[in-house]
Order: C-alpha cells, then structure tokens, then sequence
C-alpha cells in the first residue's frame, strides 16, 4: 500500500509558498500594512521635503532608495517576525510539525512569500519615485548589478533574521508591538528619514552595526548620481564593505535560526 | 494481533516534578483505547511523546514499529503512517476548507481523496466555505479531516469533542464509529466519560503518571460486579438500598406493595462514579 514515497521537501516547500502567497493576498491588513503603507510614507515625505541636497539630488530621491531598501527589510524580517510568533501561537507550526512536511519546506514556502513580496513592493516603490520623484533607473549594467545582488542579499539576510527574532515575541498578539519599533528606529538611525551624515555621530555608528544603514547605502549608489558618493560618510559608496557587512548578517541570521528556532511553548 | 503501540517503562520529568513514572501500555491494531486522567496526570506528556513532539527521559517506545523520537527523512516516512488531532488549533482563516484539505493532501504519500474526505467529516456542503466561518464543531470537524487525510494507520484524537453540544458530539462518535470499520487504530483521550464509554474497547486510567488500571468500559474499576442502588417511595419518604442481588430485593418490594412500586429507579455505578472513585477526586 505505501510503495509511493512521501513527497520531496521542495515539492511541499512550492506547494506551501503558492499557499501562503493565497492567504496573504486574502488578508486585506497584510496587503495594506505590507504593501501600501510604504508608499503612504514615500508620498508623505516625498512631498514634503523636496528640498534639494546637491547638484541635481532632492531629498525625494535620497528617501526613494532609502524605502526600497526598507522593504527587504519590511518584507523579510517584519513580515516574519510578527508571522512565525502568531501561528506558533495559533498551533499552525505544532499542526504541521505533526505531518511528514519538513522543515526545510516550511522555510522554503515562507523563502517565496518573502520574495514575491519583496518584488511587488519595489516594483511599486520604483514606479512611485519614477513618476512623482524624479528618480532616475539607471543606465550603467555595472548598477543593475549592484541592484540585483541587493536584493537578493539584503533580502535573503532580512528573512533570516526574522526567522531568528520570531523566538523572540512572547506571543503571537505581541509580536507587531516588539517587532516593529526595532524596524522604525533602525529607520530613523539609518537615514532612511532623514539624510545620514546629518544624523549625530553615535547614531551613525549604532546605525553602522546593523545592515539597513548599508542597505539604504547601496541603494543610493544605484538610484542617485556617484557624484552623490562624494557626500556619504567616506566620502565613497563602499559597495565592497556593504556586501560584507550583509552577508555577515546573513550567517549569523541562519546560524542562530537553525540553533533557536522553536515549533511551540512547550518545554 | 500486532501491537501498533508499545510502552514499557517510560519516565519523563520536568525539573523535580515526575510527569510520567513509569508507564506500560501496548494497543493493538484496529483497536479505539481511551486514556484517561484528571489534567496534569501525565496524559498529555504520555501522548505527546507517543507523537514524537516530546523527548522520554527513560523507557522503550515503539509506534508502528518505530521509535517516536526519530528525526528527519525517517520521521517523514513514519509520520506518513500516522495522524494527529490536536486540541483547538484556530490558524489559516482566510482559507477554504477545500483549499486546507487539498494542500495537506500533498504532505503525504498515500493521500485520500478529498471529497471523500469533506463527505466522511460531513464537510461536503461547507468545501468552498472560509475556515474563518465555520463554526467550533465544524472546526472541529476539519481537523479531523486534516488528520485522517493521509490514511492514517494510527490516529491521535486529543479531546475532540471538547465545546461540544450533545447533538454534535454525538455526530462526531459516529464518524469515530466509521474510521473503526476503515482499521485505523485510535488513541483518543477525553475528558467525558460517556465519550469513553461509546468510542473505546479499552481505556486506561492514568493518574499522578503512572497507569492504575487498565480495563475495558464495563469492567473498569470491578463495575460489572459493584454494587446497585435500589431506590423507591416508601412511607417515610425517598428510601434506598445497595445491593448486590437487586433482583430479589425487588421481589421482596413488589410483594411489600399492592401494585406499583413507586419511583422505582436501579442504578449501577456510571462510568464517571468508578472513575471517579479510582482518581479519588482529583479531578474538577
């Protein structure tokens, strides 16, 4: 009777993606919380200072690539670090961990969810900044480059670290108000709000210990002209050590979900 | 028979509280076996370990042939064989019941299909309703469909019929009744006695983690044999005596009376009375 083998972790891993894709896109408050917001505060802030920083670059532009750069973390580590603390609360995670799926599918469906998210809200971004903020797409493939491995980077190291900070909620109703001040103040200490170098210098270099600060950085090498880099903290895009500095967070965000990751409550 | 479950000498703690000391069970194949036990006897610990969520500290343990605490590619294989129906689980509201079935579906190798399954739990009509509109029975109902959907050999039911009312719990026995004639071997626990009484061939009573008796409904606690209350309206009001020969104790009455002897009632010792007695009223 049972000749036929248990599905593959990747079959079940697409099948659970293609499911959770379902579920998001039926919960109006995720839609709207994930998606929307981030462009109710790109046309918020967009419009109110368009004060020009240097030769060309206004302030709307700056905080373009600033928001992109927030929603690989928006999409990744606040999506699922709310996400993970409520179905652990909910029984979703002690339900399937009662079933032949494996973990590793589990990971893969939330690994789709993260990415197709991601895409959508920076396709929405870009086409905001390009209609209503003069933001440029550039023409360098050197930039698009630079472009596509931050987000893949920046997005696989946010999905990571969410899964490493679900352990941390309490419970699933409390997860949004412990995760998502971490996110706003890493905003505000990471220039997405407001222009980096003019931040006090001990936020500057609380902001430099955590990847958002070089997110927002290496968008802006990509979105504004490399006559900006001038203007950054080294005077340079540091493409090199921003690439380092995510990808260390990437490890460390894998290595401490793989150690502490939690099905339930119990003991 | 084969054993699809067996237990020898499994010890569990928590810190210095003994939750399980030293339990021995076997349930055979086809079987339905009730566990029983006031909350915090070691009833959830037995069968969370039997389920393979939690780790023993001593004993063997073998589940269809298998050690529960394996992991990996190996636990997959088993889990194939196995179902389980958790108390309340309350996630993935903005799904259809069909839309849940049919994915779990592709967790297994031998899957049912899932009409039959929507028909078995009497879902049929609720397949394309969201889950976040059924109501606590219907719920209900679909975990179970959750769980059966993989043709369990083995099925957990963890108080199923908890929240109940009297018509759906007894909607629910009868799909218990039908997984009976399929073969699949059940271990349910239940607070309800009655539950106990309809569903299982055997139970067992487990209190302050260790089995105390383990016996089949009718047998439990030396209640075939018990005592019976006879009780009627005498002269001086409401009068009752126990009895083990109740027969000629109403042979003597119904002489003592001209015609009817008046509220006549026999009772024997409920389930619940025995068990009850045997957990010395530890339980709520």
């Amino acid at each position: 009777m049972s000749e036929n083998k248990v599905p593959s972790a990747l079959t079940i891993g697409i099948a659970r993606g293609g499911l959770e894709l379902k579920q998001f896109m039926r919960q109006r408050e995720s839609v709207v919380f994930t998606l929307a917001f981030p462009i109710m505060l790109l046309g918020i802030f967009g419009s109110v200072f368009t004060n020009e920083l240097t030769d060309g670059v206004t302030f709307s532009q700056y905080f373009v690539a600033g928001m992109i750069a927030s929603g690989l973390v928006n999409t990744g580590f606040q999506q699922l670090a709310i996400m993970i603390p409520v179905e652990r609360d909910f029984g979703t995670l002690k339900r399937l961990r009662g079933t032949p799926m494996p973990a590793s599918s589990y990971f893969i469906g939330k690994v789709i969810v993260v990415f197709v998210t991601m895409l959508i809200q920076v396709f929405l971004l870009l086409i905001a900044g390009i209609l209503f903020f003069g933001v440029n797409l550039p023409t360098d493939p050197a930039k698009w480059f630079t472009f596509a491995w931050l987000i893949l980077l920046g997005s696989a190291a946010s999905t990571a670290l969410g899964i490493a900070f679900s352990v941390i909620p309490k419970s699933g109703r409390g997860a949004s108000a412990v995760v998502s001040p971490v996110v706003i103040v890493l905003q505000f200490f990471s220039g997405v709000f407001f222009v980096f170098t003019d931040l006090p210098g001990w936020m500057q270099q609380v902001a430099a210990i955590f990847p958002l600060k070089w997110m927002t950085q290496g968008m802006r090498s990509v979105f504004l002209p490399d006559s900006f880099a001038a203007r950054e903290v080294a005077g340079d895009w540091e493409t090199g050590r921003t690439f380092i500095i995510i990808l260390a967070w990437l490890i460390a965000g894998l290595f401490i979900s793989i150690r502490t990751f939690k099905w339930d409550d119990q003991r | 028979m084969s054993n699809v479950i067996s237990v020898r000498g499994l010890k569990k703690s928590y810190g210095s509280t003994q939750a399980v000391a030293g339990i021995d069970l076997t349930i055979a194949q086809g079987e339905i076996f009730a566990l029983l036990g006031p909350n915090g006897a070691g009833k959830t610990t037995t069968v969370e370990i039997l389920e393979g969520f939690r780790m023993r500290d001593a004993g063997d343990v073998s589940v269809l042939g298998t050690d529960p605490a394996i992991r990996g590619e190996a636990a997959r294989v088993w889990r194939n064989r196995i179902g389980i129906v958790l108390q309340s689980t309350s996630d993935a509201g903005d799904l259809s019941v069909q839309e849940t079935i049919a994915h779990f579906a592709k967790y297994y190798a031998n899957p049912r299909d899932v009409d039959e399954v929507l028909a078995a739990v009497g879902l049929a009509e609720k397949s394309k309703a969201l889950i976040r509109t059924l109501s606590g029975g219907q719920r209900r109902r679909l975990d179970v469909a959750l769980g059966i959907i993989g043709s369990p050999e083995l099925l957990f039911l963890d108080e199923p019929t908890t929240g109940f009312d009297p018509k759906a719990r007894r909607e629910f026995w009868a799909l218990v009744e039908d997984l009976r004639k399929t073969g699949t071997t059940i271990l349910l626990t239940t607070h309800y006695l009655d539950e106990a009484e309809a569903l299982a061939d055997r139970v067992g009573v487990i209190s302050q983690g260790q089995i105390i008796e383990i016996s089949t409904p009718a047998l439990l606690g030396g209640r075939a044999t018990s005592l019976a209350t006879v009780s009627w309206k005498g002269a001086n009001g409401l009068e009752s005596e126990r009895t083990d020969n109740p027969t000629a104790l109403i042979g003597k009455l119904s002489t003592d009376f001209p015609g009817e002897i008046p509220e006549l009632t026999v009772k024997r010792a409920s389930l619940e009375d025995i068990y009850l007695e045997m957990i010395g009223g530890e339980d709520e």
